[in-house]
């Protein structure tokens, strides 16, 4: 690791200004990509502002239609909320398959969006469930905050502070672990809202996480896992590496798409 | 604690250290005035060094010295050499590439180092290297075998033209031909047995201290055979005379074999203190044990397996191809070859068999011993081939291994072993037991109605261990003896120290070893210290490698327990006025049989060292050293079931049941035989089903880190159920046969026997991802659904 200068915030407001004095500084939520990475000298920000000291930005709230959970949360209290737990039972299992222990209780959701890995598991959920990311500056609908792999909508000085869901009828995630990194090879969130069918995957797409259109009118008309079994994505979209070809994931995502369904009932 | 003798399932003395963090590890060492290595390594998998500017880096804070090696040559540091000389069948001696600690010519393989920063603290190191500007000019890189040997193919050393190291065969290449042209059946596979990387816990360490005044140098470093180390060290690489360097291996966090071998990094270290007037530590990262720590297996073989009408096997050829990466590692030329061919007759009487290895240098990491070190591979061969067979001849593949046993002793097979005991029968009818052979059927069809395939696979596996008698290994181009030494000391108290030439790094030795005293002389666990791992401390001994320590190392300790135990009888029977026939030793006491005069054991020790009353002519003290050579390598055997289920829509395999039923001879502690075997099988199964230290074409590793290189974890394996059948072992005094490495050897062709039985298609690569699996199962799929 490169040295580097550690602030702690206390406000979302105090962590703009401590940026914007930084000369390379980069937000710190809970630290499971961004600290290996620097630990590897692959990254080398002239100073952390952690946001872990932010009240506001923890917790999880029943706003009636909606759940809203702060930017600060981690996994483990994603998993174990009743409130998700009752209402969209899919999120509280997507965060109950996160990494490990370890990794659940010091990831946050924010950091996870923020950092877009074209595998991470939230950010099909947002995009299935229709989702709204609060940040420091705006609200953005999970499509317009999703950019690409590692990229999101996000100014260097702006920072997520709640992600708002809305209530689903039906909802449930499948993953298939990438054996080394138990990341998403592939992991499909299905989600009934409003009447409206959304399908979004992760870990396999070129572009990071994206919504598959072709499975979500199947769902309308039929919500049943044999409506998505005939339905693959286009595999020349996907990706290819050592541990899974693009062919392979486009099954995966049928695979997957099928097991979330089933789950959802 | 108590008297805990052979057979108690005594709990490890040492791992309360370890468990409460109270190790101490090479990186635990401080020393005053310690500086801190870092590496400048090549990105590049092969090419020219065309300039090395290390100004910027000089100027940096806290740096002491920047060593390329071109100063390290000038210094008269020897290259890296391979301690066990193979002859091509035409004669010829193997083609050794030069290797060098430091290397400022030629690059060939990512990671290699070329440089060394030495600085105050280890950010500082690392800094500096970043700013060490080396100017490469990249050349043609090869990694796979196959395109090593094809013509045109760039070239890595000199003295190795066509990248060929050695062309080796052994057995009766015109009796096998025969055997397999008047074959009533011939079956044939072409199998590739998958690079590795060890991955021991504790990365490799190393902490250098010269003494100028003594001119003197202490090395702790993360070694399995410290004495070796030093020999090789002082012989080979010019550091220092053996008296003047003391290698010391504390605590090792794990080996697998990766830790026996001398790497640059320890001779830089050494070098560079002498240079820098200060000590120099180097720990490796996870990246650096990714690129650098010698890797395993990387094999290509076909093998063709001759029966006749009554399926016997008559004749058995194999052909491989061996990967030992850009350099030849200390013992990389002994794996391929004299650990690997001499196993192919497995466990069955085949009475032709021939086998060809060719060796190869690739744009890749060494490849040295590493778990199980070419029995492993043998055993992937002969297991596949043996399950194949089986099917294509339409017999039961228990019934068809049966047929084959080797069941009279001693038994003198085609490639050299002598095999001296073993009931292969038993532990094929405990395995076939246990995991329920014969109902598997209606488990198969109760899998299926839930859409799942479930396969069957057995491995009969034989290695040896126990290595070795030293003239015969000798004999076969090994450079040094493989013996082991002991030294069994009294103090004047009663308690006993155990000085080994063997290093536990894992092993439990120091549970073990004192359980063997504690049985000899009824004493309690907690009066034996071992004591290992220290050039000081102990005689010289050969170390931890191939399952060696029991059968070779602990026969040393018995050797040394003999003696002393005689040298107390005798001054029991003098100071009892007894005969010294009388004399019996039980319950920490020595008594005259039929009578009730006794002394403790204390007393008699005691005695031995006030040297008031002693035999005419005795010397005091209590101390006695012996060395032990083996007879013969030891044959550990067994039989693994494996019961997988596989998804066929994702291809994921999942292991049902894994039965182990080992046959180790004389067993001490079967708690850790047992810990032992849940390792290696683990070991295995990620072989079979997980790991690969996959390439691109130019040379880079691309599973260099957890990220993409796979280790089993917990839920990738199953609750074992292990059991063990015992034939002694006639070769050494406690009959003990050695298990450290069974589980890795056995494990992988019973995991792909049963995976290509649940698909119904025997083409499938190792390590069978679900990717490979589900590719393979979908024709069949495909089948059963018309």
């Amino acid at each position: 690791m490169y040295e580097t200068n550690y602030h702690r915030a206390s406000s979302v407001e105090e962590a703009v200004r401590l940026l914007a004095g930084a000369e390379d500084g980069k937000f710190l939520g809970g630290g499971q990509t961004l600290i290996p990475t620097m630990k590897q000298r692959l990254a080398s920000p002239s100073d952390l502002v952690d946001l872990g000291g932010i009240a506001a930005m923890k917790g999880i709230s029943d706003e009636g239609g909606a759940i809203r959970i702060g930017a600060g949360t981690p996994h483990y209290d994603v998993a174990t909320s009743d409130i998700v737990r009752n209402r969209i039972p899919g999120l509280a299992s997507l965060a109950a398959g996160i990494g490990d222990p370890a990794v659940r209780h010091m990831g946050t959701i924010g950091g996870s969006i923020a950092n877009n890995d074209p595998a991470a598991d939230y950010p099909s959920a947002l995009m299935a469930l229709g989702a709204t990311v609060v940040t420091s500056k705006r609200e953005l609908a999970a499509e317009d905050f999703f950019q690409g792999m590692f990229d999101t909508a996000l100014d260097e000085d702006e920072i997520v502070t709640a992600v708002i869901f809305p209530v689903p009828e039906k909802s449930a995630y499948a993953k298939y672990p990438n054996p080394a990194s138990r990341y998403a090879m592939a992991g499909v969130f299905v989600a009934k809202t409003g009447g409206m069918v959304r399908v979004a995957a992760t870990g396999a797409g070129q572009n990071g996480v994206f919504r598959i259109a072709e499975m979500e009118s199947a769902l309308a008309a039929n919500w049943s896992p044999s409506a998505v079994a005939g339905v693959t994505v286009d595999a020349d979209e996907l990706l290819s590496d050592i541990h899974g070809s693009a062919e392979y994931r486009a099954n995966l995502v049928t695979v997957m798409a099928k097991r979330a369904v089933a789950a959802a009932g | 604690m108590g008297v805990e003798g052979i057979g108690a399932r005594a709990l490890r003395k040492e791992d309360k250290r370890f468990i409460t963090g109270k190790g101490k590890y090479t990186d635990d060492m401080v020393l005053p005035r310690m500086t801190y290595a870092a590496f400048v390594r090549t990105p590049h998998a092969h090419a020219k060094v065309t300039n090395i500017d290390a100004s910027a880096a000089l100027d940096m804070p806290g740096v002491e010295a920047v060593l390329t090696g071109h100063e390290l040559v000038a210094d008269g540091i020897g290259n890296l050499i391979c301690g066990w000389m193979i002859h091509s069948k035409d004669g010829s001696p193997m083609n050794m590439g030069a290797w060098r600690a430091l290397e400022s010519e030629t690059v060939r393989f990512a990671g290699q180092a070329v440089a060394v920063v030495i600085a105050d603290t280890q950010a500082q190191a690392r800094d500096a290297a970043d700013q060490v500007v080396v100017d490469y000019e990249e050349l043609p890189v090869v990694v796979s075998t196959t395109d090593a040997l094809a013509g045109g193919a760039p070239q890595l050393h000199p003295e190795a033209p066509g990248n060929l190291i050695y062309d080796w065969d052994i057995g009766d290449e015109a009796a096998t031909n025969a055997a397999l042209s008047s074959a009533a059946h011939i079956t044939r596979l072409e199998i590739d047995n998958n690079r590795l990387v060890p991955n021991p816990m504790e990365p490799r360490a190393a902490l250098a201290d010269y003494d100028a005044a003594e001119e003197h140098y202490t090395l702790y470093t993360t070694s399995q055979n410290p004495h070796v180390a030093r020999l090789v060290l002082s012989a080979f690489y010019n550091v220092a005379p053996e008296h003047k360097l003391r290698v010391i291996a504390p605590d090792v966090g794990g080996g697998f074999g990766s830790k026996i071998f001398i790497y640059p990094e320890e001779i830089v270290a050494l070098w560079a203190s002498k240079r820098v007037g200060r000590p120099v530590k180097w720990v490796s990262d996870r990246t650096e044990a990714f690129l650098t720590d010698a890797h395993g297996r990387d094999h290509k073989t076909v093998a063709e397996l001759a029966t006749d009408a009554n399926g016997k096997i008559t004749g058995f050829r194999v052909q491989t191809v061996a990967n030992l990466g850009a350099y030849m590692s200390l013992f990389s030329s002994s794996v391929p070859t004299y650990l690997y061919a001499t196993l192919l007759s497995g466990q069955y009487d085949i009475p032709a068999i021939h086998a060809n290895v060719k060796a190869v240098y690739t744009n890749t990491t060494p490849v040295d011993a590493y778990r199980g070190a070419g029995r492993p591979e043998a055993t992937f061969v002969v297991e596949r081939i043996m399950e194949t067979a089986a099917r294509e001849l339409g017999l039961s593949p228990a019934e068809f291994r049966r047929r084959n046993f080797i069941r009279s002793f001693p038994h003198q097979t085609p490639v050299i072993m002598c095999y001296d005991a073993g009931d292969y029968d038993s532990s094929l009818d405990a395995a076939l037991k246990a995991i329920d052979y014969d109902g598997f059927p209606v488990r198969k069809a109760e899998a299926a109605s839930r859409g799942k395939l479930r396969g069957m696979g057995l491995s009969c596996y034989i290695e040896a261990c126990g290595i070795a008698p030293s003239a015969a290994v000798g004999s076969l181009g090994a450079g040094v003896g493989l013996w082991e030494s002991a030294e069994v000391r009294v103090n004047p108290v009663g308690t006993i120290e155990v000085l080994t030439g063997s290093h536990s790094h894992g092993q439990g030795h120091e549970t073990t070893f004192a359980q063997l005293v504690s049985e000899r002389f009824g004493v309690d666990t907690n009066a034996v210290a071992i004591v290992h791992g220290d050039t000081d401390k102990v005689q010289f001994g050969m170390g931890t490698y191939g399952s060696r320590s029991g059968a070779v190392g602990m026969s040393a300790i018995v050797k040394a327990l003999d003696k002393v135990e005689a040298k107390a009888k005798k001054i029991a029977a003098h100071l009892m006025e007894a005969s010294e026939a009388d004399i019996q030793i039980e319950g920490g006491e020595l008594k005259v049989a039929g009578t009730d005069k006794k002394l403790t054991f204390t007393e008699v020790a005691l005695a031995a060292y006030t040297a008031h009353n002693l035999p005419e002519g005795m010397e005091p003290g209590l101390k006695e050293g012996a060395f032990y050579d083996p007879t013969n390598f030891t044959f550990p055997a067994g039989t693994y079931a494996c019961e997988v289920e596989v998804d066929p829509d994702t291809g994921k395999t999942r292991i049902v049941k894994f039965v182990a039923a080992d046959d180790f001879g004389k067993i001490i502690n079967p708690m850790i035989v047992e810990g032992q075997v849940h390792g290696g099988l683990t070991q295995g199964i990620g072989q079979a089903l997980l790991e690969n230290a996959v390439y691109d074409e130019a040379g880079q590793l691309l599973a260099a880190s957890y990220m993409d290189y796979a280790m089993p974890r917990a839920d990738d394996v199953p609750s074992y159920e292990l059991y063990t059948t015992e034939t002694a072992c006639p070769g050494n005094p406690l009959g003990m046969k050695g298990c450290g490495e069974a589980g890795a050897i056995g494990s992988p062709p019973a995991v792909i026997n049963a995976i290509t039985d649940a698909i119904q298609n025997n083409n499938l690569a190792m390590p069978a991802t679900a990717e490979r699996v589900w590719r393979a199962s979908r024709g069949v799929m495909a089948q059963a659904a018309e």
